[in-house]
C-alpha cells in the first residue's frame, strides 16, 4: 500500500540567462529551454531509491501546469517512477498560480491517492519560495522534514536529517509526513535510453483542480512587477556604493 | 453642489475610520537556542519596524527567560509573547504552529514574520490560507513587497492582498536593530503537543569563525583550485587579511553559495579559481577575483 507522492515542477532551466519582459510584467519564458527543476530531481531520486529500497511500492510522480508540463512528467516516469497524474492548469491560471494553490492540490492528492509521503524540491529555482512543502504539511496536519539532506525509514518513523544554518539537525518524524529535498540529499541519476523508452508506457492520468476540490482562480499576489539585478548593480556602482 | 461634496467628505471620513480600527501590528516569530536570539532576527525586528505599526516578539521555547530578556531590550520591539513548554524543544514548527495560530487568534496581527531560515515559519501561512512572501529585502509599502527570483537574477515586487500578511526576512537586506530599549512582557498560554514529530540532535559546525552569513571578509575557493594543497594557500591568504569575521568557503559546488545556497554579502569576496556564475555574485560590495582563465565571467564584475 505504501505509495509516495513526488512533485515535480517545470521551470527555465537553471543555465539559461533569463531576460525581463520589456513591460516588466514577468520573465521571457517563449522559445526559452524547460527543465526539471534541480530539486525535484533530487526528490524524484529518493522515492526511486526507496522503491528500490523496497521500502515502498509505488512512485507517483505529480505535476501542475500546461501541457507542456507533461514531458516534465516523462522525464520523472523514465527516472524510475511508476505513473503520473498530470493537474491541468493553463494560461492565466497558470501564471497566478503560487505555491499556496499548489499545496492544495497536492495535499488533495496525497489524501486521494493514501500516500505515505509526500517529496517535494525544497524550493523552485524560479519563484526561490521555498513555501510547497510546509504548506503541503500544514494542510494534511502532517510533520514535515524540510532541507532534508538524508532519510532513512525506521518502521512507521522517518529520521530526517536537516540541513539549518550554522550545521545539521536530526528529526524523527511519524508517517505519513511530507519531506523537502536539499542539495545534498542525493546526486540524480541520468535516464537511460531502455527506461526513457519504458516510460512511454506508462500513464499518466489527466485532471483539473476542481476535481480534486480546489478552487479556480486562484487569490492571486497583485501587481507583480520585475525588473533586473543587473540594473540594481549599474545603479549601485553609478552612485558610488559599490 | 455643496450638499454633495458634503456627502462624499462624510463617506470619505467614516473609510478612513474604518481602516484605522485595525491597527497596524507585526508579530515576530523569534529563532533562538534558549540562550540567544540568532543574529537574523535583530534585521527581522528591523523589517518588522518599517511596517511602522507595534512590534510584538514570540519567544517560544523549552527555557525562555534569558532571551525574553534580551527580546525586551531590542528597541522598538513593544511585547514580548512568552510560551514555555518541553514541546518547544528544539522549536519544531509542528508544534510552534498552532501556538502561533493561537497568538493570531488572540492578538489579531496584520503582519506575521520570520527570519527567513530553515527555521521560516511559512506552515501557519497555509493554516491561516494566506499566501506567504519569502525571503523579502525591501518593504515598500505594508502591503507591497521586494523580493528576488530566479537566483537573484530579478527583482519581484508583490502586493499582498490578504488581510494578514506573513513573511519572512532576508537578513542581509535589513540593517540589525539596536538594543537598549524595554517591553512589555505578557504570557500566552503554550499548547498541547502534535506530538508527530521528535527533535533528536543538532551538530553544528564548530568553528572560530562566525556565521558566514554575517562575514564581513569572504574567500572562497572554487574547482580551480584543484586539490586540498591549494586551499592551505587560502587559508594563508586568509590569515595575512586577518579582518574581524572572515570566513573561509571549501565549495565543491557553486550551488551551494551561489545559486541557492547561503546568503552572503560580505564587505569583501575574494573568490580563487570560481569561474563565477551570476547567481554566485549579487549582494556583495567588493569582488576580488584569482583565475588563471582571463576569459571567466567572473571577470566581468569584479573591481
Amino acid at each position: 500500500m505504501s505509495r509516495v507522492l513526488v512533485g515535480v515542477k517545470r521551470v527555465i532551466d537553471y543555465a539559461v540567462k533569463i531576460r525581463v519582459k520589456p513591460d516588466h510584467s514577468g520573465v521571457v519564458t517563449d522559445g526559452v529551454k524547460h527543465s526539471m527543476n534541480p530539486f525535484c530531481e533530487i526528490a524524484v531520486e529518493e522515492a526511486v531509491k526507496l522503491k528500490e529500497k523496497k521500502f515502498i511500492k509505488e512512485v507517483v510522480a505529480v505535476s501542475c501546469g500546461p501541457t507542456q508540463v507533461t514531458e516534465t512528467i516523462r522525464t520523472a516516469l523514465a527516472m524510475g517512477c511508476d505513473r503520473g497524474i498530470h493537474v491541468e492548469v493553463s494560461g492565466k491560471d497558470y501564471e497566478a498560480m503560487g505555491p499556496l494553490q499548489i499545496s492544495k492540490i497536492f495535499a488533495a492528492l496525497a489524501k486521494k491517492e493514501e500516500a505515505s509521503l509526500v517529496i517535494l524540491g525544497k524550493q523552485a529555482i524560479d519563484d526561490d519560495c521555498n513555501q510547497t512543502g510546509q504548506m503541503t504539511a500544514a494542510l494534511l496536519d502532517w510533520p514535515q522534514g524540510t532541507f532534508a539532506s538524508e532519510v532513512t525509514i525506521d518502521g512507521e518513523k522517518v529520521k530526517v536529517v536537516r540541513e539549518i544554518d550554522g550545521g545539521l539537525e536530526t528529526i524523527k518524524i511519524s508517517m505519513p509526513a511530507v519531506l523537502t529535498a536539499d542539495l545534498r540529499l542525493n546526486t540524480p541519476r541520468y535516464a537511460t535510453l531502455p527506461n526513457i523508452m519504458k516510460a512511454k508506457k506508462k500513464k499518466i492520468a489527466n485532471m483539473k483542480p476542481a476535481d480534486l476540490g480546489v478552487d479556480e482562480p486562484p487569490t492571486r499576489l497583485a501587481g507583480v512587477k520585475v525588473e533586473t539585478v543587473d540594473d540594481l548593480v549599474a545603479k549601485l556602482k553609478a552612485n558610488g556604493t559599490i | 453642489d455643496v450638499v454633495f461634496a458634503q456627502k462624499v467628505h462624510l463617506n470619505r471620513i467614516c473609510s478612513i475610520l474604518l481602516v484605522s480600527q485595525r491597527f497596524q501590528s507585526t508579530l515576530v516569530v523569534a529563532e533562538h537556542n534558549n540562550d540567544k536570539l540568532t543574529p537574523i532576527m535583530l534585521s527581522a525586528i528591523t523589517a518588522a519596524k518599517k511596517l511602522g505599526g507595534d512590534v510584538s516578539c514570540l519567544v517560544a521555547g523549552t527555557d525562555c527567560a534569558t532571551v525574553a530578556q534580551e527580546v525586551s531590550k531590542v528597541l522598538g520591539v513593544k511585547t514580548v509573547l512568552i510560551a514555555q513548554n518541553d514541546a518547544y524543544k528544539g522549536s519544531l514548527t509542528e508544534e510552534l504552529t498552532p501556538l502561533i495560530l493561537a497568538t493570531q487568534k488572540q492578538f489579531n496581527f496584520t503582519h506575521i514574520c520570520a527570519g527567513a531560515s530553515a527555521f521560516g515559519k511559512v506552515r501557519v501561512s497555509a493554516k491561516l490560507d494566506v499566501a506567504p512572501i519569502s525571503d523579502i529585502i525591501e518593504i515598500k509599502s505594508p502591503d507591497t513587497f521586494v523580493r528576488t527570483i530566479y537566483a537573484r537574477n530579478a527583482l519581484s515586487t508583490v502586493k499582498c492582498n490578504d488581510n494578514v500578511k506573513v513573511f519572512t526576512v532576508r537578513g542581509t537586506s535589513f540593517e540589525p536593530t539596536e538594543v537598549d530599549g524595554g517591553s512589555l512582557f505578557i504570557s500566552v498560554a503554550a499548547s498541547a503537543s502534535a506530538v508527530m514529530s521528535e527533535w533528536l540532535e543538532a551538530t553544528l559546525t564548530k568553528s572560530d569563525c562566525p556565521e558566514l552569513t554575517s562575514a564581513k571578509v569572504v574567500v572562497s575557493g572554487g574547482r580551480g583550485l584543484k586539490n586540498g594543497e591549494n586551499f592551505k594557500l587560502l587559508y594563508d591568504l586568509a590569515d595575512k587579511i586577518n579582518a574581524a569575521g572572515k570566513w573561509l568557503l571549501w565549495m565543491l559546488d557553486m550551488m551551494q553559495v551561489g545559486q541557492t545556497g547561503k546568503i552572503v554579502a560580505p564587505e569583501l569576496y575574494i573568490a580563487v579559481g570560481i569561474s563565477g556564475a551570476i547567481q554566485h555574485l549579487s549582494g556583495m560590495k567588493t569582488i576580488v577575483a584569482i583565475n588563471k582563465d582571463p576569459e571567466a565571467p567572473i571577470f566581468q564584475v569584479v573591481d
